[in-house]
């Protein structure tokens, strides 16, 4: 086996390749942050002076600094950080129910239109909210509900594609014998996909539920067409306002800003970076 | 017991069903419908809602839209901006699923590098735009000043004034975004094959290169398909890196059709008629290349057990020979 592998295994200097492409993609995806992170403690002179720097000689008042200049022309994280966290919670948690629940109704009941409404969802699973907005919009402002969050939310009842995972993910991991055997013990059927079938659903609402909060955490389009009340501005609304000519001039506090929307998720990211990354295959394509 | 099994389970396939049902209906039926009847109408100005047919030409909207200028460059930006963005994304995700599924030669700290590599996907897009932005600036933006350090410009370069320059950084930040994700798909594929494939290639003396050309690239055939026609969607819709990076300029350089549509109806002059039939022709594109997708999926379940027919004949055949042999 040895022999083998020397044989056909990979060269020396192959495998220098290898490593020094992933330390630059590596570094390539470190740099931009890094750079975010330390200006955000720099001061907009020293900035100017130089742009890329590893110290600042005063990072604590700086920081202060450039959040009174932040905080003192219409940004206001914390606002945003409120709102996204609403919306993104509430989206996740009626996406994951609800898809479970529609997943459970293809997977474990025969009825008539079963596969009718099985192929009408995977025909409107790839339909992106850009192309309807026009339409949503206008319902919306008809019955006086922009600037209310619930909008934002409540449409993540129907989730397409994910009713198409979980329905997946279902067809493996559910076994009629246990459903057949609750309903022996009287159990009613609501009951059982409450008490047996959601928590046997664990792994996939596990995966399923971080990728939903990262893309409602994360959506700018919505949000940006429907609410135009400032305290009701979702985090990238925020963010957004730091391209605004106000702060053409205030590097220090734009990195700031920057960076306190992104801190949490490398946070998060870290501390949940082997599910995710894992999880982006089971959310894909399971195989 | 008998009794029990004249229960009606079907009802609560429809029931279980209502919710979704219900909500798909008011929150994306309706809309889409309204959309449509919106893209005949002469629908424009703030806070108007009334429905009133374009009665003259009841494809006048739709006409106007197809022979705006800024609509056929936002069409031409999206279209070139996602390949220029796709060809490298795919061939470097590739690239690192064959070094990081390589049975012969284990990478070291890979479960790192993945991390690594995928982690511009999860941050906001809206913040990645305007970081770069900055990172961009003119004359003192951090690549201007890494640049001057390293003795490689004497003079700042001014990047974002520059039409090609401005689509080049837009595709490099949506291809810094996404090869993290393609590759862990990609090789999520790999891992899914049946490993006796790879044994047997190795038995039959097969180089690396074919290896990964003949055995692994057509057995990951369909995660290859979802991946391209998913990220063809996605790039369709391309809205907030190019928005937040330039607001689309320098001159419309880096306008996409969701920044036309979106600049159409919700600034300026409220134009929805006109947006709604530009949404309506990216409707019409999307819904063309998800039936391909849709077709991908649905025979994917048989493909596998054609394949898993295939494997057992081929090892069956291979047990005869080497039985005969």
């Amino acid at each position: 086996m040895s022999d083998l592998s020397r044989k056909t295994g990979t060269s020396k200097t192959m495998k220098v390749i290898i490593y020094v492409v992933c330390v630059i993609l590596s570094v390539l995806s470190i740099m931009p942050f890094l750079i975010m992170f330390i200006n955000a403690t720099r001061s907009t002179s020293e900035i100017e002076q130089h742009a890329i720097s590893l110290f600042s000689k005063n990072p604590i008042g700086n920081i202060v600094k450039n959040w009174g200049v932040l905080t003192g022309k219409d940004f206001h994280p914390a606002t945003g950080f409120l709102n996204s966290a609403l919306v993104s919670i509430g989206t996740t948690g009626l996406a994951v129910y609800f898809s479970s629940l529609t997943a459970y109704a293809l997977t474990a009941y025969e009825w008539k239109l079963r596969n009718a409404f099985f192929s009408f969802i995977m025909g409107v699973m790839m339909i992106p909210a850009q192309v309807t907005m026009i339409g949503f919009y206008q319902m919306i402002y008809k019955v006086h509900m922009t600037n209310h969050l619930l909008v934002l939310i409540l449409p993540a009842i129907a989730s397409p594609m994910m009713v198409f995972f979980m329905r997946q993910y279902l067809q493996a991991a559910l076994s009629m014998e246990i459903v057949q055997s609750a309903r022996i013990d009287g159990a009613g059927e609501f009951r059982i996909f409450n008490q047996i079938v959601l928590p046997l659903m664990k792994p996939a609402i596990a995966t399923q539920a971080i990728f939903t909060f990262v893309s409602s955490w994360n959506n700018l389009f919505t949000p940006l067409v429907l609410l135009t009340d400032k305290e009701k501005y979702t985090l990238p609304i925020m963010i957004s306002l730091l391209r605004g000519d106000i702060y053409k001039t205030e590097y220090g506090s734009v990195y700031l800003g920057l960076s306190l929307t992104v801190l949490p998720l490398i946070v998060v990211y870290v501390i949940l970076s082997k599910y995710i990354v894992e999880g982006v295959s089971l959310g894909g394509v399971k195989s | 017991m008998k009794s029990r099994k004249l229960v009606n389970y079907a009802k609560y396939g429809y029931i279980f069903s209502i919710p979704f049902a219900l909500t798909f209906l008011i929150f994306s039926l309706y809309p889409i419908l309204y959309t449509i009847i919106i893209g005949f109408t002469d629908l424009k100005g703030l806070g108007r809602t009334d429905i009133h047919f374009e009665t003259d030409d009841i494809f006048v909207n739709f006409k106007s839209v197809l022979s705006n200028k800024i609509f056929r460059t936002a069409l031409g930006n999206t279209f070139l901006i996602w390949i220029v963005n796709f060809i490298p994304q795919i061939g470097l995700a590739l690239l690192l699923t064959a070094w990081f599924t390589d049975r012969r030669t284990k990478i070291k700290g890979q479960g790192l590098f993945k991390v690594l590599f995928y982690m511009p996907n999860i941050i906001t897009a809206a913040t990645v735009a305007i970081l770069f932005n900055s990172l961009f600036g003119y004359p003192k933006g951090p690549v201007n000043d890494l640049l001057s350090r390293l003795g490689m410009t004497k003079t700042a370069i001014n990047f974002l004034v520059s039409k090609s320059n401005a689509r080049a950084i837009v595709a490099f930040i949506q291809f810094w975004m996404w090869y993290g994700y393609t590759m862990v798909m990609l090789i999520s594929g790999v891992i899914g094959i049946n490993p006796e494939i790879f044994e047997a290639a190795e038995l039959d003396g097969a180089s690396k290169t074919q290896t990964f050309f003949r055995v692994t690239l057509p057995c990951i055939r369909t995660i290859l398909l979802f991946v391209l026609v998913t990220s063809l969607i996605g790039g369709l819709n391309m809205f907030d890196v190019p928005q937040l990076f330039l607001l689309g300029g320098p001159n419309n350089g880096t306008i996409t059709t969701s920044i036309f549509i979106y600049k159409q109806a919700f600034s300026g002059s409220y134009q929805y008629n006109n947006a709604a039939a530009a949404s309506l022709i990216m409707f019409v594109i999307i819904m063309f290349f998800s039936a391909i997708l849709f077709v991908i999926l649905r025979d994917k379940d048989e493909d596998k057990m054609r394949k898993l027919k295939r494997q057992q004949m081929r090892s069956e055949m291979r047990n005869k020979i080497a039985g005969g042999n």
